[in-house]
């Protein structure tokens, strides 16, 4: 229930306050959460806490090259998800799509070796986008064609990527001495430029920041975008009054969320790891959904969002060696987050997100 | 495929069937509760939640009061994650798919960071006791299916007895007319006087516990010890076992040892000395079988009408 004078108040005002509010309690919530983790398992709540806050924004060092690099693959990721999310697709599979991108730019890394980084690098990033919507187009066609629902066969798509890394670091693009599961190092010259010397910032931060940018030009001024968007309100809405082809719209956004994801696993392995290995995500994919879900679906929330992710993930990192508290708690908290936006929506009425996932028409057998 | 293997091993057929029923356990305990939550028409992708608190769960309790206790504890592990679920669900209509995303994620970080606080990171594996197999006598003795179906751990009997009573609880009592009620026609139920929230949260709870019970298995009955993420997608696996298996008991039970077919797959190949083929490829089937079987399933779609609806 709104107060009387806030109801007065204009909407442009009254909107964004209510959000703000929405977000700030969350995040109390989650604080609190993440407090009572630490009492409950036994480590000292102040040291802990300090390593957080230190190993995400304690120095110019850990705030760049810890905070700011993980934004990048949370952020691609997170606009992956926000993009399928906009027409009504639960992607669960940027995890995947981002391994398959990461996985087809080292394939093709060898053989463009000796190219001008010039042409090479694009077409790796273009390489690992284009795979990223490959695997995203295999749910994409089983969602289309026989009804599977996208949550469950892009989990699967998941566990299948991981086997394909497996195979690939043991196999085919194992490095040559074969001791380790991993494969060759990326050679410098097709490295992503550093942006700030000593540091491990690279050119996938102000590449992120235009694919957001793009993206929210493209939802909001072209005609496709706007499909997308009516598409994710009211499939029947935009089929029946809109006239719009639902399901090449709904294929058009999963293959566009796919290339996002695909672009960022491209963009972390040239610019951080420099090689690909088994576990090359430690789970971008899935906190994606609560960078989507916090940056209330629009691309340059996304950023800022990533960036809170980013930090939250560093500080973790920071937690684990400085206090002993595992990184793997920040899932909880990631958790916590996801669904205390969907309660607070619940509450507060007027959904921004997710109209289309489970309250789609009973199509699917699934 | 299975006189194949006898040519190379002579026991290889039987270890195959033993292995299946094995690896299916765990699945058919999951998808049976699962069937119970969509017939009364909730969707819980928390579902692998639940399989992994029921692990750490039984983990714990096992160590400190034996087997019989780690299985109650399992379940009732799976049954606080599936609480969480449905509070959000049932309580607040909050998206089921979301939450349940949600809830995995919970579960596997909050599981994640217990066992490395309770046991710390040392790379030594704890191992609890595991449930030893209850042969019945002269049956378990028959060539080639004796051990898979006759000298398994109580559990895989508890399963065995679970599809038929659910088959029956479904299809004959009022109380299992009333749940499916909701899950087909929840405007109609309600003009018949039936609570649909209360049903839906029972469902969710039973779907919950068992799932913790097959989280316990995988512990209990298998590894003997727990890893983090030892759930490997088994919530999401019993979900298309569901729908493979219609949403009827005594098929989802079928389906459930399909999949450990394609699980053991593995191991028989292995016996067969087939080593030119990627491991990999047979550690993906039972994902790529998942794909499968929703992608076939479809068209010939009976889900609960009402299945995922708020």
């Amino acid at each position: 229930m709104m107060s009387r004078r806030a109801a007065q108040w204009p909407r442009q005002i009254r909107e964004p306050l209510r959000q703000a509010g929405i977000l700030l309690g969350v995040a109390a919530i989650a604080l609190l959460m993440l407090v009572g983790l630490l009492l409950l398992t036994g480590h000292a709540v102040g040291p802990a806490l300090s390593a957080l806050v230190r190993g995400a924004v304690g120095s110019s060092y850990a705030f760049t090259s810890a905070t700011l690099v993980r934004m990048v693959p949370l952020g691609f990721a997170g606009l992956a998800v926000s993009l399928a999310f906009r027409a009504g697709l639960l992607n669960v599979g940027a995890e995947g799509q981002l391994l398959m991108g990461a996985a087809a730019a080292t394939a093709l890394s060898l053989p463009l070796a000796h190219v001008s980084p010039w042409l090479a690098i694009p077409l790796l990033l273009l390489c690992g986008g284009v795979a990223g919507a490959g695997w995203a187009g295999v749910a994409a066609v089983l969602r289309a064609r026989f009804g599977v629902l996208e949550v469950i066969s892009t989990i699967m798509l998941n566990f299948l990527a991981l086997y394909v890394t497996g195979y690939l670091v043991r196999g085919p693009l194992q490095e040559p001495t074969r001791i380790n599961p991993q494969s060759d190092t990326l050679p410098s010259a097709l490295q992503l430029p550093v942006l700030l010397d000593g540091t491990r910032l690279h050119a996938g931060v102000p590449l992120l920041v235009l694919a957001a940018v793009l993206m929210w030009w493209w939802l909001s001024h072209t005609a496709s975008g706007f499909r997308v968007r009516a598409v994710g309100a009211s499939p029947s809405a935009a089929q029946s009054a809109g006239g719009i082809n639902v399901s090449r719209t709904v294929l058009l956004a999963f293959l566009g969320s796919g290339l996002l994801a695909g672009l960022g696993g491209a963009v972390e392995y040239l610019g951080i790891t420099f090689a690909l290995y088994e576990n090359f995500s430690p789970g971008y994919g899935y906190t994606a959904i609560a960078v989507a879900l916090l940056a209330r679906l629009h691309p340059l929330g996304v950023l800022v969002s990533a960036l809170v992710f980013g930090a939250l993930d560093a500080g973790a990192n920071a937690m684990q060696r400085d206090a002993g508290v595992p990184n793997v708690v920040v899932s909880v908290v990631v958790a916590m987050l996801i669904l205390l936006i969907v309660a607070a929506d619940r509450f507060v009425g007027q959904s921004t997100i997710a109209r289309g996932t489970s309250g789609r028409p009973a199509e699917s057998g699934t | 495929m299975i006189a194949l293997a006898l040519d190379v091993a002579p026991d290889a057929g039987g270890a195959f069937l033993e292995a299946t029923v094995r690896t299916a356990t765990p699945l058919a305990l999951a998808a049976l509760g699962e069937c119970v939550s969509e017939k009364a028409g909730v969707i819980n992708i928390g579902l692998e939640g639940s399989i992994i608190a029921g692990a750490l769960g039984a983990t714990v309790a096992a160590g400190l009061v034996g087997v019989g206790g780690g299985f109650a504890a399992g379940a009732l592990c799976g049954l606080l994650v599936a609480a969480l679920f449905a509070l959000f669900t049932v309580g607040l209509r909050a998206d089921q798919i979301i939450t349940g995303t949600a809830i995995t994620l919970f579960a596997l970080g909050l599981t994640g960071t217990l066992y490395r606080s309770l046991f710390g990171v040392s790379g030594v594996a704890l191992a609890t006791p595991t449930a030893g197999v209850v042969a019945l006598p002269g049956v378990s003795a028959l060539p080639l299916v004796g051990r898979a179906l006759f000298a398994q751990p109580l559990i895989t009997y508890f399963t065995w007895g679970m599809a038929p009573l659910l088959a029956w609880w479904m299809a004959r009592t009022h109380a299992g007319l009333a749940l499916r009620a909701i899950g087909e026609a929840p405007d109609a139920a309600i003009t018949a006087g039936i609570r649909p929230r209360r049903w839906q949260a029972a469902a969710v709870l039973f779907a919950g516990a068992m799932a913790g019970l097959a989280g316990s298995t995988l512990v209990l009955a298998q590894a003997g010890t727990f890893v983090e993420n030892m759930s490997a997608g088994r919530g999401f696996i019993a979900i298309a076992i569901v729908v493979l298996g219609r949403w009827r008991p005594i098929p989802v039970l079928g389906a459930a040892l399909l999949f450990g077919a394609a699980n053991s797959l593995q191991t028989l190949f292995q016996s067969m000395g087939w080593t030119g083929v990627p491991y990999q490829l047979f550690l993906a089937l039972p994902y790529l079988l998942t794909l499968a079987v929703l992608a076939g399933a479809s068209g010939r779609a009976a889900s609960p009408a009402a299945l995922g609806k708020r």
